[in-house]
């Protein structure tokens, strides 16, 4: 593809398919590159994430495509390449961690290195122990440490032997943010050392938020699009993916008119007679299109707001509010059924309630136009 | 009482569960993991002595061990002696019998270990021999103990399979249960009594046993994994 190999790199090219019934038939088809560093892999669930990393692996096998770090081949249709999991020096934290539950957290560790007399394998095993903080776990089997620990063990078990590429498939999913900042930290601190690809899977939005490295949003087993977390989140081209970035309102709606000087269109809601102003996209008038808008994007006012920026102002009546952790979610009737996210406090002051009466004003460039 | 007999029980029944350990864990790792298309006819194989009566089970035997049977043949000229009616003729024939006792909780309790776990040791570069012996072995002890045991019981209470191919020949082929039946044809049901007597606290006792020590073995090494 006329891609310039960057050395330690990890290259991916894969074709898979499942069989089954037509609604169930599944295509990965995408061809990946991983500098060393963290790169994230999102999407919806069924995007095919945990395949892409299975094929990497070796625990699946791709129908073709090719497979290779720092140029060597793992996998190649074309020449009949397939190394072995167990040969291709590839490390994988799974969902759930699979610790062997009869050995012990040093066992675990130190299942990957070779065994024999070694001098050098205790001393890797006293160094890893330690820099993910595990070493007074030494003794204690899997089920008497705690779900970040065994996180911790899991990561260096895996980092142990050397590998050429770390996978992580979800592997902090359940930890509250500090653990999870921390275990991150160290994950980064041994890698600047080493400096491997390591490709870690998520579909929680805020995890790429807090890890902001490069990014490949992934959707029916196609790459969607690539880059930091801002350019991928927040510029969604497909509307599985936009539901997945924590886009809350999704509405359809039908081209009016181009406004193209003032690089604007202005689009019709779907089934309401609200118009709303977005920015211009590739659509013709009378053409179907999706809008997304995030729920923390829209202000709410109790009464008729004036001599604002935002283009568009949208009256309505509260259908219910919902309390979610730190946040309130108000869903309004403007027509169109919108999701607005405001602060406990903004609910008590402004008195919001069902049934009352308010105005959405939403900021052009927070209505994302999304394909199909 | 005839204690030559008992002794002999146990010694077959020894002999058998060892050779079934051998024979039934490469066996059942196969049967649990091969995804050859045709396993389903080997499993029907090794189910056979479950639904067979022992007396046709002991007739093949019979006859593929006697002096033109193919077994007896080999026999024959390797040991200079025939199979039919020896002890070691008994052993094979049992071990037949006993087969799927052994194979189907090793198949059971292999199947039951994690799939994520051999894969967590394949990428560690681990090959299979040593997933095998590191991770699935260790966590099949309790279906390895409870194939011993079967393997033990059912050898020693096995009636059919002996009487047709091992005839009835003290110190060689007279097991318990066929001295027991002797005893009983002669009508003197006092000593049957006090063989079976003993056969039956030795049973119970050896089948507690090791069901009391596979409890605490399963609380601790499977229990806790499963309730993670």
């Amino acid at each position: 593809m006329g891609r310039e190999m960057t050395s330690r790199a990890l290259a991916a090219r894969v074709q898979k398919s499942f069989s089954g019934d037509a609604a169930q038939r599944f295509l990965l088809d995408l061809d990946v590159e991983v500098s060393p560093g963290i790169t994230i892999l999102f999407g919806p669930s069924g995007a095919g994430k945990s395949t892409l990393l299975d094929c990497i692996a070796g625990l699946t096998q791709p129908d073709a495509g090719r497979i290779a770090i720092d140029g060597e081949a793992l996998f190649d249709s074309d020449k009949n390449v397939n190394v072995a999991p167990q040969s291709r020096r590839v490390a994988y934290v799974f969902q759930t961690l699979a610790l062997f539950p009869h050995m012990t957290v040093e066992s675990n560790v130190a299942y990957g290195l070779p065994d024999g007399p070694d001098t050098t394998k205790d001393a890797r095993l006293a160094e890893i122990l330690q820099m993910f903080r595990v070493e007074k776990l030494r003794g204690r089997k899997p089920r008497e440490i705690s779900g970040g620990e065994k996180q911790r063990v899991a990561l260096a078990r895996s980092l142990v032997t050397l590998p050429r590429v770390l996978l992580l498939d979800e592997p902090l999913t359940g930890l509250d943010a500090g653990l999870k900042a921390s275990i991150i930290d160290d994950l980064r601190a041994w890698n600047a050392v080493h400096k491997i690809p390591i490709l870690y899977v998520t579909h929680s939005r805020e995890e790429v938020d807090a890890l902001g490295e490069r990014v490949i949003a992934l959707d029916h087993g196609e790459i969607v699009s690539e880059g930091t977390p801002r350019e991928v989140l927040d510029a969604p081209r497909r509307r599985r993916l936009a539901q997945a970035a924590g886009f809350e309102n999704l509405l359809s709606g039908t081209v009016l008119d181009l406004r193209e000087p003032d690089g604007v269109m202005r689009v019709r809601l779907a089934d309401a007679t609200c118009e709303i102003e977005v920015p211009l996209g590739h659509a013709a008038p009378g053409d179907q299109v999706r809008i997304a808008i995030r729920a923390g994007d829209i202000l709410l006012a109790t009464e008729a707001p004036r001599a604002l920026s935002a283009r568009n102002v949208l009256e309505g009546k509260i259908i219910s509010l919902e309390r979610r952790g730190t946040l309130v979610a108000a869903r309004v009737d403007c027509g169109a059924i919108f999701t607005v996210h405001v602060t406990p406090g903004a609910e008590r002051t402004l008195e919001l309630a069902a049934e009352k009466k308010v105005w959405l004003v939403l900021k052009t460039h927070s209505c994302h136009f999304v394909e199909g | 009482m005839n204690i030559e007999a008992l002794l002999l029980s146990i010694r077959l029944a020894l002999c058998v569960s060892a050779i079934l350990f051998v024979i039934g864990v490469p066996l059942g790792y196969w049967l649990a993991y091969s995804r050859w298309r045709w396993k389903f006819l080997l499993e029907a194989v090794v189910a056979l002595p479950l639904v067979l009566p022992p007396t046709v089970l002991g007739f093949y035997m019979l006859l593929a061990m006697g002096p033109r049977g193919p077994l007896g043949k080999l026999w024959q000229a390797a040991f200079g002696h025939g199979l039919a009616f020896t002890f070691a003729g008994l052993v094979i024939a049992s071990v037949l019998y006993s087969l799927p006792f052994a194979v189907q909780p090793l198949i059971a309790s292999f199947e039951t270990v994690d799939r994520k776990l051999l894969d967590a040791s394949a990428v560690l570069g681990a090959g299979r021999m040593r997933t095998f012996l590191r991770v699935i072995l260790p966590l099949s002890v309790p279906g390895i103990v409870t194939a011993l045991v079967l393997s033990f019981a059912h050898t020693l209470g096995e009636f059919g399979v002996v009487l047709m191919v091992g005839g009835n020949l003290a110190g060689i082929t007279r097991t318990v249960s066929i001295d027991i039946y002797d005893r009983v044809q002669s009508l003197d049901y006092a000593s049957a009594g006090r063989t079976a007597l003993l056969l039956l606290v030795i049973s119970f006792a050896v089948l507690s046993a090791v069901y009391g020590i596979n409890r605490r073995a399963f609380r601790r090494a499977w229990l806790p994994w499963a309730a993670k």
